[in-house]
């Protein structure tokens, strides 16, 4: 399987606090990957290194066989921030006809993107006025519209309604079936169940890596918080 | 062309913000209206005044504007996420300066023709070269908002910028005391302050019907002032953060 993202040995410091020390991981191209864990477990951070917007201490990572934030991937890489990062003061189109033109692309593009996010209706409403499930599709909107190869998701579904959850996550996999390398990190353990690989992240660490059906295999549970507990014991054990 | 959307989404914010138009369209016009009413009968001195003021307004206004947007870009993620894209720092810097040097022609052009038609103004040179130099004065004001965003945390932080960066100027620009009359430290700050050349520029203006060579060196100082700041803006704006 070709490796999409690669990152070998990264270490991040964040405020004096070491976020990162030596992550490993490797991410198939095509695939749907959850990045699980709490919060404050170093997803976020992860993400950032992945799209070349955080400063790292030590180690590589490469996307698509660039280093992270290298000019050639800034237009095959799509990011959405945790909190919505789009402008409160532009309607919902307006924001992702602004985010096509970076891409050198048009109207057409950016209203595929809004009806894709399911946001038709609102389209035309300023972004301060939404809801924030709304907003952080309009969020979503603005990065799918490039259709990037590789495209990274801070937690996208927090919020949204259970069946709009539904309709992104059949969105997810369909771009992942397109070819496109989805990572998308939750905190939802239900969601794990969605993805084709599972990356298990506590505390800077990468507790497990593989497909949901291997990870409850392992811990001997169907039930994915309960696995998740398991291996963090597991490896507590295995590490002290 | 990625400048040009970004200029035209700039504006647009604008635009969906009738209030901030309003308030940068008729401030400046209203406080030339209440300097007018201060000097009544003294045509002479309300002349220079004004004419200083039409250079400090867009200046302020802008300043005040740019480092709040700048800072709402850094603070709301979207500046991250841009440096995700092809945007260049350029991009965003020429578009910040180039949407709001718009809006500060259209706040100069609207004071200027209001001082000049419906208050009296008078000066020796053309309305034309005053606008010219306001619109320098107030794309200096989005250059130095721009770079001093780079140095606040909140929106209160921003806004103490301005009485920091715009008060001694205003001070030390001769509009108080001449600069010649100054102490010798005082005129050597004054000297580093490019408000100093704008003001001097407007004043040779006032003074003479031809543009003159001081202010066309006057210009050139308050330009490089602008390119200088955008410098060390771009500088200040990283791709990565910590």
């Amino acid at each position: 399987m070709e490796t999409a993202i690669e990152v070998r040995d990264l270490v991040v410091k964040r405020g004096g606090r070491t976020v990162l020390d030596g992550f490993t991981c490797a991410i198939p191209r095509g695939s749907v990957t959850g990045l699980l864990g709490p919060s404050g477990s170093g997803k976020t951070t992860l993400m950032r290194a992945i799209v070349g917007v955080q400063v790292v201490a030590a180690g590589a990572v490469t996307v698509l066989g660039h280093p992270a934030g290298s000019a050639a991937l800034r237009s095959r890489i799509g990011y959405v921030t945790q909190a919505p990062s789009v402008y409160a003061d532009l309607t919902v189109l307006e924001n992702v006809r602004y985010f096509a033109s970076l891409y050198k692309l048009g109207a057409a593009a950016a209203d595929a993107a809004v009806e894709a996010v399911g946001l038709d209706r609102a389209r035309g409403q300023l972004v301060a006025d939404l809801s924030g499930g709304q907003r952080s599709r309009a969020s979503l909107a603005c990065a799918i519209v490039s259709r990037p190869e590789v495209l990274v998701l801070d937690e996208p579904t927090v919020g949204q309604d259970p069946v709009l959850r539904d309709e992104l996550w059949d969105h997810f996999r369909g771009l992942a079936a397109d070819g496109t390398t989805v990572l998308v990190s939750s905190h939802v353990m239900d969601e794990a169940n969605r993805c084709d690989r599972l990356l298990l992240i506590r505390e800077g660490l990468l507790i497990a890596d593989d497909t949901p059906a291997a990870v409850k295999r392992e811990a001997g549970t169907e039930d994915l918080d309960q696995a998740f507990l398991t291996l963090i014991r597991k490896h507590e054990v295995a590490t002290s | 062309m990625i400048l040009a959307s970004t200029v035209r989404r700039i504006l647009t914010q604008l635009r969906h913000d009738p209030r901030t138009i309003a308030m940068i369209i008729v401030v400046p016009t209203l406080l030339i209206t209440l300097i007018y009413f201060m000097y009544e009968g003294q045509p002479q001195v309300f002349d220079r005044i004004a004419l200083t003021m039409l250079g400090v307004f867009p200046f302020i206004v802008m300043f005040l504007i740019t480092s709040i947007a700048m800072l709402r870009e850094r603070t709301t993620g979207t500046l991250e996420r841009l440096f995700t894209t092809p945007v260049g720092k350029l991009d965003l810097l020429f578009g910040y300066g180039i949407a709001f040097g718009l809006a500060a022609t259209a706040q100069a052009a609207v004071a200027g023709g209001f001082a000049y038609w419906a208050l009296g103004m008078d000066t020796a040179g053309s309305i034309g070269l005053v606008i010219l130099i306001a619109v320098a004065n107030a794309v200096l004001g989005v250059a130095l908002g721009l770079l001093c965003s780079a140095f606040a945390r909140t929106e209160f932080q921003a806004v103490q910028f301005m009485p920091l960066v715009v008060a001694p100027q205003l001070l030390l620009c001769g509009l108080f005391v001449p600069r010649e009359d100054m102490a010798g430290w005082l005129q050597a700050i004054s000297n580093v302050l490019p408000m100093s050349y704008s003001v001097e520029a407007l004043t040779e203006v006032g003074v003479h019907t031809e543009p003159t060579g001081i202010m066309w060196r006057d210009l050139t100082v308050v330009v490089g002032a602008v390119v200088v700041a955008l410098v060390l803006g771009a500088a200040t704006l990283r791709r990565r953060t910590a």
